[in-house]
């Protein structure tokens, strides 16, 4: 049997987030009615000029530099041709000969520790179209022109990825990195990060690649995968059976898991590129390179590996809290007050994202501050509180109820550490307890558990565990 | 030489209706100018730089700031037909 091999190149389109368009000062907010913030520019009425947003410029940049691309000192606005109702001027302004950033490269972790490398060919500016609705009205499509010129950088990778896995790992970590450095929102339910999938086979031996499909508009990870691996299977199946592949638009339908034929693209592959006249070259300058490179963060892999390797934390741990800038800089602000990395991570990792995910709520560093969670993880550093009463306290805080300190002293937590207050307490369960003292020392381990227990109890929760554990093992193995 | 199909395709392209007795008058313009096409291909151009604009000036950039209003309304008077704020179009189906 013939062995064959995926080629797969993605692009994916990252919305920019602007406030306002990129060639119109038009708001980009999501679910306004429709065509309430469609300008005569977005609407492509005559006479009308485009005009750059600074910010979707400064935004293209950062993702550049974030990926080691090079930038391109001047690049070029070209006019991508072609009709369909939402696209008002017959053409979508995009960058084709000379985009803004070319050549960078991501760098996917393998399991066994190395890295792949995804070469990106290109990312460039361009507008996006508008919105059709072809079920709202009988015998007719409604347009809805809102996000015709929402600002998109087009991310597009060279046919590197070698499987639908491969492809859905690079796309997370795009999905991460733009998130990371602010200029994409990465919500995939309101269409800001999407993805057309380029898809081929060959033969294992073979140098020369198939024909490819392209499968377009694929906005969740879950379909991305699914398309690619129907796509895959399906190329094989044709090539198998002696057929060829036909070089088409694809759409994939989540409902019958399949990709099929876009027919209104049959052909519209004729774009008639040209540099569009209305807009001047783009030029970037050193000064203006210099300064986003000064405010571009560290990225979520660099800081992935200075918290596993500089902290100490497990990889789980530390890529979960460098995947996103507020997380990541939360955890590190309470790391720097208390000194306690590990800590800080099994609090954030576990009491902060229970309640986050109980509430159904993101991440927001001001309902418990970084400030207050450091005071807290030193309370019970310095034994003022035990961790269990360290649960109720954070509880409390998360309840608005205010800083660890008050909470703690109002609620009258603060737990005995006085060796000789709890000796008193373990000696009195002891003295009462002949009977279990007699079975643990014949080895009866399981025991010890009703020692402790009895002694927190009478402390009312209060006696320190660790305290409470050392002094009844000492007891009960004196001779 | 330019065939009378390509014409047709690119009428196609360009959503411009031709009927079948326009096409040779149209297949001869289009050669003719074509020709002149080929005739600046011909000039050695090794040295010179790409030029995507007549003017020597960078782009201009605005202010990320909304400065638009709603005028749906207004936009929408030129429409042929509209419904509950959207543009209506004869069905394109997917």
């Amino acid at each position: 049997m013939t062995q064959w091999k995926p080629v797969i190149g993605l692009e994916v389109h990252v919305q920019l987030a602007t406030h306002s368009k990129i060639f119109s000062g038009s708001s980009t907010a999501y679910g306004a009615a429709p065509n309430t913030q469609a300008s005569a520019i977005d609407l492509g009425l005559p006479g009308v000029l485009p005009v750059i947003n600074a910010r979707a410029v400064d935004m293209a940049v950062l993702f550049g530099l974030a990926i080691n691309a090079t930038l391109a000192r001047r690049s070029v606005f070209a006019r991508k041709n072609y009709f369909y109702p939402d696209l008002p001027k017959g053409y979508q302004i995009s960058q084709y000969e000379l985009p803004i950033v070319n050549h960078g490269r991501l760098l996917l972790p393998r399991p066994d520790g190395s890295h792949k490398q995804v070469r990106i060919l290109r990312a460039h500016l361009e507008e996006d179209a508008g919105k059709s609705v072809h079920d709202l009205f009988p015998g007719s499509s409604g347009i809805d022109l809102n996000r015709a010129g929402t600002p998109l950088l087009e991310v597009v990778t060279e046919p590197d990825l070698e499987s639908a896995a491969e492809a859905v790992q690079y796309m997370r970590m795009l999905h991460t990195l733009v998130k990371f450095i602010g200029i994409c929102d990465g919500n995939m339910q309101e269409g800001s990060f999407r993805c057309d999938a380029n898809v081929s086979v060959r033969r294992i031996d073979d140098t020369v690649l198939g024909t490819r499909t392209e499968t377009k508009n694929l906005n969740s990870f879950r379909f991305v995968e699914r398309a690619i691996q129907y796509e895959i299977a399906r190329q094989i199946e044709i090539l198998e059976s002696g057929g060829k592949i036909v070089q088409e638009t694809r759409l994939y339908d989540p409902d019958r898991d399949e990709t099929r034929p876009m027919r209104s693209k049959e052909d519209a592959h004729d774009y008639r590129y040209f540099p569009d006249p209305d807009l001047l070259p783009l030029l970037l300058s050193e000064e203006e390179i210099i300064a986003a490179q000064a405010i571009l963060p560290e990225l979520p892999q660099q800081r992935e590996i200075r918290y596993r390797t500089e902290f100490g934390l497990a990889p789980d741990d530390a890529a979960i809290l460098a995947s996103e800038r507020e997380i990541a800089e939360y955890f590190e602000c309470v790391t720097r007050l208390t000194n306690l990395p590990k800590q800080a991570a099994n609090w954030i990792t576990g009491e902060v994202f229970a309640r986050l995910n109980r509430d159904e709520a993101a991440f927001a560093p001001s309902k418990v501050t970084a400030e207050s969670l450091a005071a807290l993880i030193a309370r019970v550093a310095d034994a003022t509180i035990s961790t269990t009463m360290a649960k109720q306290v954070f509880d409390a805080m998360w309840q608005g109820e205010g800083e660890p300190d008050a909470i703690i002293s109002n609620r009258g937590l603060r737990q005995v550490t006085d060796h000789r207050e709890i000796e008193a307490l373990v000696d009195a369960v002891i003295a009462e307890s002949p009977e279990q003292v007699a079975q643990f020392r014949a080895g009866k381990d399981k025991v010890f558990g009703y020692f402790v227990g009895s002694v927190m109890k009478r402390s009312r929760g209060k006696a320190n565990p660790q305290q409470v554990n050392d002094l009844i093992l000492a007891r009960l193995r004196a001779p | 030489m330019l065939e009378a199909a390509e014409v047709k395709a690119i009428a196609k392209l360009a959503r411009i209706q031709m009927e079948p007795a326009e096409l040779p008058a149209m297949v001869e313009q289009l050669a003719g100018i074509l020709a002149l096409i080929e005739q600046m291909n011909a000039i050695d151009t090794t040295d010179v730089e790409p030029l995507a604009h007549p003017l020597e000036l960078p782009a201009r950039r605005r202010a990320d700031v909304v400065t638009e209003r709603d005028e749906r309304t207004a936009y929408q008077t030129n429409a042929p037909e509209t419904r509950e704020g959207y543009f209506l179009v004869p069905r394109v189906i997917e």
